[in-house]
């Protein structure tokens, strides 16, 4: 296989990630690390580089437009870009310590409990009473909807942030945005109505990738003939997805989804416990 | 221009900032890594790949004076990898952009609480973790 061939198949292979990463929500980088460890034989250090700058691309291109539009909510990103910096930053030191085996086999778990997440109702329950903490940090707001903005508020700041956390030092070990992690912190612990959550974690995907991919680059994970078709089919793949997205039913395509990612996953945990990486 | 200034930020203002500051940089970043990568196909396409081995990267493609003395001798990595900066360095500008709003909308707490934020990565960046 000659550079050109490598290029056009990957180009073609992120363009469906970032295709499939936007339909379901799970972002673009969840599906290339296992695209090219498992299927080019790509050195994971190097799927972990890649991944990293495509969930920068996704996260910042998609973000742009909800931030516009006022749906994120910027003081609570920024609030819990404290938590997820810091674990990025904790995630991409242990990263040096922890053999790649391993790190294929966490990947696997985070992989398997993302495709589950995306199949959890949603919350709709809106809040009318925050927590005094919620008040002070000025986390409550409101979003835009048909009917006019929807106030809502927040509690358990401090569960949501200790998940943050967590999501983070996990998309600083793996190079992933951890989106459904940050979902479940925002969804059930703080009670942050769906269409925020989502939008205000991929708003943080950004910040929160970044504060490892620094890390990375000085530590040569992060390859030009890599990241090229990567950051550019991811990008397409998910300008196409947000076309199409209010057009076709997701839930039948979520679910045959979730069922691919667990057998790539099972995959990935059998490859990581007989030390194929 | 300056009537705006004169006049009191707001949320709404500072959203539309945000927004702008991460589609310039997904589209400057996107379209040099997209030159860069076609030169790149021109220069190497017939070559083979070799990344089942990990040897990390040489110093011209981690730091930005390699990826400017790459540039300048007409090495199209070094242009791709100028478009991945660029898009690393997206999310760390809005940060600070970020961060004037909120001095101009004399929010004192979200000014420190970005500040954080940017300290964590400026330690990750210059914080000699690269080991």
């Amino acid at each position: 296989m000659t550079i050109l061939t490598f290029t056009l198949i990957l180009l073609a292979g992120a363009y469906l990630a970032g295709l499939a990463g936007s339909l379901t929500g799970l972002g673009g980088g969840v599906v290339i690390i296992p695209l090219l460890t498992l299927f080019f034989h790509v050195d994971i250090r190097y799927a972990i580089g890649a991944a990293l700058v495509a969930s920068i691309a996704t996260s910042s291109g998609s973000a742009s437009a909800y931030v516009k539009e006022g749906i994120t909510n910027v003081r609570l990103g920024m609030f819990l870009e404290i938590a997820t910096t810091v674990g990025a930053v904790a995630g991409a030191i242990i990263a040096v310590y922890t053999p790649v085996n391993t790190v294929a086999i966490v990947f696997g778990v985070m992989l398997i409990f993302s495709a589950s997440m995306t199949l959890r109702k949603k919350n709709e329950q809106i809040l009318t009473e925050g927590s005094r903490m919620s008040d002070i940090l000025k986390l409550n707001s409101t979003y835009p909807s048909p009917e006019g903005p929807v106030p809502y508020k927040l509690k358990h700041i401090g569960r949501g942030f200790s998940v943050m956390t967590i999501a983070g030092v996990l998309s600083g070990l793996l190079g992933i945005g951890s989106g459904a992690l940050k979902v479940l912190a925002m969804d059930t612990a703080m009670r942050v109505p769906f269409r925020v959550s989502t939008t205000t974690s991929n708003f943080m995907v950004g910040v929160t990738a970044a504060a490892s991919a620094v890390v990375y680059l000085q530590r040569g994970y992060i390859d030009p003939g890599i990241a090229f078709p990567v950051v550019i089919g991811v990008l397409a793949g998910a300008i196409t997805g947000s076309k199409i997205l209010m057009k076709i039913n997701v839930n039948a395509l979520k679910l045959i989804f979730s069922i691919a990612i667990t057998l790539i996953a099972i995959n990935m945990i059998y490859n990581g416990f007989n030390h194929k990486f | 221009m300056k009537a705006q200034i004169k006049k009191k930020l707001t949320d709404y203002d500072m959203q539309q900032l945000i927004g702008q500051v991460l589609r310039v940089g997904v589209i400057l970043s996107g379209t040099i890594a997209g030159i860069g990568g076609i030169w790149y196909l021109f220069q190497q396409g017939s070559g083979t790949p070799h990344y089942g081995t990990f040897t990390g990267e040489p110093a011209g493609f981690t730091s930005l004076t390699g990826i400017y003395k790459g540039i300048l001798t007409g090495s199209a990595a070094e242009i791709i990898q100028l478009g991945v900066v660029i898009l690393i360095a997206t999310p760390i500008i809005r940060i600070i952009f970020s961060l004037f709003s909120f001095i101009l909308e004399k929010d004192g707490l979200y000014v420190i609480i970005t500040l954080i934020v940017l300290s964590v990565i400026l330690f990750s960046m210059f914080g000699g973790l690269k080991v």
